[in-house]
């Protein structure tokens, strides 16, 4: 599943700056299908990003967000070759996660 | 009946016990970071509702840097940036993005911990052209930043 993450950490002045682009329809559970049969919602409800296994940011979403959800999150305190890891949980129980050094 | 203790417990089954014992208690953490999304305030249909949700209306204060395109061309993919102005508003630790005229306001919740910067980018679909929010929360009080954003493709269409 690591392939439904792009992920990239990238250190700035004083700050790493994490961006992520994960994989995943965001669907509302609002729309309906060509036969009119409601399609069921499913979307990304949790997203935690860690820099060497602590939480840094801990979002949660609604199905507003955009399908195939780009984050983009700075935090302090990040050494280049540390472990930036976005890990995700949707509704309907599925979950995703990818890792990246940051450089 | 000798190798029994008061309880009726055996040595292997008190191990037995305390160690579902030890499960039960590291169970709570799971429960407890669930029970932090917002529900109700994503469930909201209004703007009020959800302002109510999160506890009451936000003051407008200049230290949110809220970024929105002024036109979407395409309502389904609106990319939005939130920064703080650390010297005007410190202890930032959640930062809430909410669409008004979407099905249910809330959109997303960024928590950060004091050591994240309270910065936070994403994409939002937006129904319909109208006010987007960011509110930041600090100390427990709430601050807001409006933009108005007009879309000319609407974001819940196919």
């Amino acid at each position: 599943m690591a392939s439904r993450i792009r992920i990239r950490a990238q250190l700035k002045d004083d700050y790493c700056e994490v961006k992520a682009l994960m994989r995943h329809p965001m669907e509302t559970g609002m729309r309906k299908d060509q036969s009119g049969a409601a399609i069921p919602a499913n979307f990304i409800e949790d997203v935690q990003v860690l820099h060497n296994d602590v939480v840094v940011v801990q979002a949660y979403w609604g199905a507003a967000v955009s399908a195939n959800p780009f984050l983009g999150v700075r935090f302090k305190g990040g050494a280049q070759g540390d472990i930036v890891k976005v890990v995700w949980r949707d509704n309907q129980g599925d979950s995703g996660s990818g890792e990246t050094t940051i450089r | 009946m000798g190798n029994l203790d008061p309880l009726g417990l055996t040595r292997r089954s008190f191990v037995a016990v305390s160690s579902a014992l030890f499960v039960v208690a590291a169970l709570p953490q799971k429960i407890w970071a669930a029970a932090l999304r917002p529900e109700t305030a994503f469930q909201a249909t209004t703007l009020e509702a959800t302002f109510e949700a999160l506890g009451g209306a936000p003051t407008v204060s200049d230290g949110i840097v809220f970024s929105t395109p002024d036109i979407a061309e395409n309502g389904a993919v609106v990319p939005v940036r939130i920064e703080i102005d650390t010297s005007v508003l410190s202890d930032v630790s959640k930062i809430y993005v909410i669409v008004e005229k979407n099905p249910n306001p809330l959109a997303a919740v960024f928590q950060v911990p004091p050591n994240t910067q309270p910065y936070a980018e994403t994409r939002v679909k937006v129904a319909q052209t109208g006010n987007l929010y960011a509110v930041a929360e600090a100390n427990g009080q709430l601050y807001m930043m409006q933009r108005e954003t007009k879309v000319t493709l609407g974001g819940c269409g196919g």
